[in-house]
């Protein structure tokens, strides 16, 4: 097991060498520039070149990467030509709550998806699982941006039982030693500010967590429905077990290896941001202030930003195939 | 038995099946593929769908009514009273569940030991069903083991519980000759020494005529043939038994000898309630067979044939 983590750390480093040259290219490719972005539509010519000489951005791209790279090993990811602050700080500020919210979304679709899925291939052919599989159709289908607005309407608004934007209420005293708000207020000793963090979470989990629960539901049900006309389910009938224990050691242990799989795909996705859900609920985390970098052709930001995204979703779908190694014997082996 | 789908008339599967097992007895149930052994297993298991098929007639087992048993009743009885092997000892285990909690789930559950005794216990089965190193078996998961060892695994797990009632669904089929002769052998024993009734169901006639007491004959869901082993194979009187043993290959004819296989296939038949089914294939056919449905009559060697074999050729099939 080890040798595999190790084996799979050591690819990353040809992964992200060559994504970085892709990546260095592409910011390059975007029409316009960060010294154009900067000093907008009438900037003479040669202010222009004043602003690119100062980042250094006069010189050929790979005078540029190979700086780039010698900064990156020492951990300085540049200065963002947009907030005028370093990279790594903005990073460090905005990850945590993209964090915070993909993880609650995930908790919401698996913990929610799962028990339907499960429930529409038990209940396969009857009402409750055409409505699942209709509902879960709806749930793919309908526009995040629009999802959000209506959740904040109703229960923002209108019944006013919860937040409706941001990731904590300013009113409250929270320090923040994390940037993970709910952690923050269960470390600090103060639950009232980590309950509101987590009411400030709820809707915008439900919006960012609807698409990926309506594939949650799809998988789980496609795969309880193969794995109940197994065999060795009906073997487990056989041995007069309960139907609990059949239920959860023989059909669900394997019918959640493919949910493992999606679940991975899903967290990495998140993590990479969710541009319509944070700005809709006014939410400061990755995706947004990537998507206002791209705006500002931030060149540094976006480089690190999208650096580390990759690493993270190498990290993630690591952490996928040592759960299946887990959860699947066969894998082990192999 | 009647299996019903929507948009579709109900298929009656089986039909007037009725036999029953002593103590120690072995009965086999043969007939080819599609005939109707299995749903009858499992029938008598309780382990078809509810939804879609219907059970009428009667299980009794030891004076209890299964067929009308509440669900979880049933389930204190299957696995302790009641056991099955299944045919594919490939696809029958659990993959990602280690072979011992496979095994020692039944204990558990019916005997009420702790996993420590059971796991004591587990050890003691896969020895006695001759899996060497049982203590390493124990923790390994199926795609570890070969077919054969899989198969030993189900049956020491069907035996846990000492079942009064054994049904092994051609337990050998998916197997290596050389593995199923050991798995037989096995069987034979284990019955001997408890007494389990055994109902053993198989398209192989070399493991009836090694195994069973009594022999049930089926073809397209009914009992057509029904007699002690050595008048079976003695004195076959139903032409669809007479064909089934013709098509044995056999050691003292000289190689080369073509077999003589039943004409026809599965497929080709007529409903029961018109005629015999078998008809459209049989040799000794006579108009009677087209117009009238056949009745299983006769004692212990029971027969639903308008025109039976007078005296069959005397068959002997190596026993396996």
């Amino acid at each position: 097991m080890l040798r595999f983590v190790v084996r799979r750390l050591t690819l990353l480093v040809p992964i992200l060498l060559g994504l970085s040259i892709l990546l260095f290219l592409w910011v390059r490719a975007l029409p316009g520039g960060p010294a154009e972005a900067l000093l907008g539509e009438r900037a003479t010519p040669e202010a222009v070149e004043r602003v690119k000489r100062l980042y250094g951005l006069d010189r050929p791209w790979y005078e540029q990467y190979l700086t780039w790279v010698g900064n990156v090993f020492q951990g300085d990811l540049g200065v963002s030509s947009r907030t005028q602050h370093p990279v790594v700080e903005e990073l460090l500020r905005t990850f945590p709550a993209t964090v915070e919210l993909a993880l609650t979304a995930m908790i919401f679709a698996v913990g929610v998806g799962v028990p339907l899925g499960y429930l529409a291939a038990r209940r396969h052919g009857t009402w409750a699982d055409h409505l699942s599989v209709a509902g879960s159709l709806f749930g793919i289908t309908i526009p995040v941006f629009f999802l959000g607005y209506m959740l904040k309407f109703v229960f923002a608004e209108k019944l006013g039982i919860l937040p409706t934007d941001g990731r904590q209420d300013p009113l409250i005293d929270a320090e923040h030693p994390t940037g993970f708000y709910v952690l923050d207020g269960l470390v600090t000793g103060n639950p009232e500010a980590a309950w509101d963090a987590v009411t400030h979470l709820i809707l915008p989990a439900i919006a960012l967590g609807t698409i990926p629960l309506a594939i949650v539901v799809r998988i789980t049900r496609a795969s309880v429905l193969d794995v109940l006309h197994e065999d060795y389910v009906r073997t487990a009938e056989a041995k007069g077990l309960r139907p609990g224990t059949i239920r959860g050691r023989h059909v669900l242990r394997n019918a959640l290896l493919p949910v493992v799989t999606v679940v991975g795909l899903q967290v990495g996705l998140l993590l990479g941001g969710a541009v319509l859900t944070e700005t809709v609920f006014a939410f400061p985390g990755f995706g947004k202030f990537v998507a206002d970098s791209i705006a500002a052709r931030d060149y540094a930001v976006l480089q690190g930003f999208i650096l580390f995204t990759a690493v993270i979703f190498v990290l993630v779908n690591l952490l996928v195939d040592v759960t299946y190694g887990v959860v699947d014997p066969r894998v082990r082996a192999g | 038995m009647v299996f019903r789908q929507r948009g579709r008339p109900d298929v009656r599967a089986v039909d007037g099946v009725g036999f029953s097992v002593a103590p120690g007895e072995t009965v086999g149930l043969v007939g080819e593929s599609g005939c109707g052994k299995s749903v009858t297993s499992l029938a008598v298991m309780g382990l078809l769908p509810r939804r879609g098929v219907r059970v009428e007639g009667s299980v009794a087992f030891d004076g209890t009514e299964l067929l009308t048993l509440p669900p979880d009743k049933l389930r204190t009885l299957r696995g302790r009273e009641l056991a099955v092997v299944f045919q594919d000892p490939m696809t029958s285990l659990n993959p990602v569940v280690p072979i011992g909690r496979q095994v020692t789930e039944v204990l558990v559950r019916h005997r009420g030991l702790n996993e420590g005794e059971a796991r004591r216990e587990a050890g003691d089965l896969l020895r006695r069903v001759g899996i060497p190193d049982p203590s390493r078996r124990l923790r390994e998961y199926p795609h570890q083991l070969s077919g054969g060892m899989r198969q030993r695994a189900l049956i020491a797990t069907a035996l846990a519980c000492r079942p009064r009632l054994l049904i092994a669904d051609e337990p050998t089929t998916a197997l290596d000759v050389t593995i199923q002769a050991q798995i037989l052998e096995l069987l034979k024993t284990l019955v001997a020494e408890s007494g389990t009734a055994l109902i053993l169901i198989t398209h192989d006639l070399g493991v009836v005529a090694g195994m069973c007491d009594t022999v049930h004959v089926m073809y397209a869901g009914r009992i057509v043939e029904r007699a002690p082993r050595h008048d079976l194979f003695g004195a076959p009187r139903h032409p669809y038994t007479g064909g089934l043993l013709a098509s044995v290959p056999r050691l003292d004819q000289p190689r080369g000898t073509r077999l003589a296989p039943i004409a026809g296939s599965p497929r080709d038949t007529i409903a029961w309630a018109r005629g015999c089914a078998f008809a459209p294939r049989c040799p000794n056919r006579v108009d009677e067979c087209t117009c009238a449905t056949p009745e299983l009559l006769g004692g212990r060697h029971g027969l639903r044939c308008f025109n039976p074999l007078r005296s069959g050729p005397v068959q002997e099939v190596a026993p396996r």
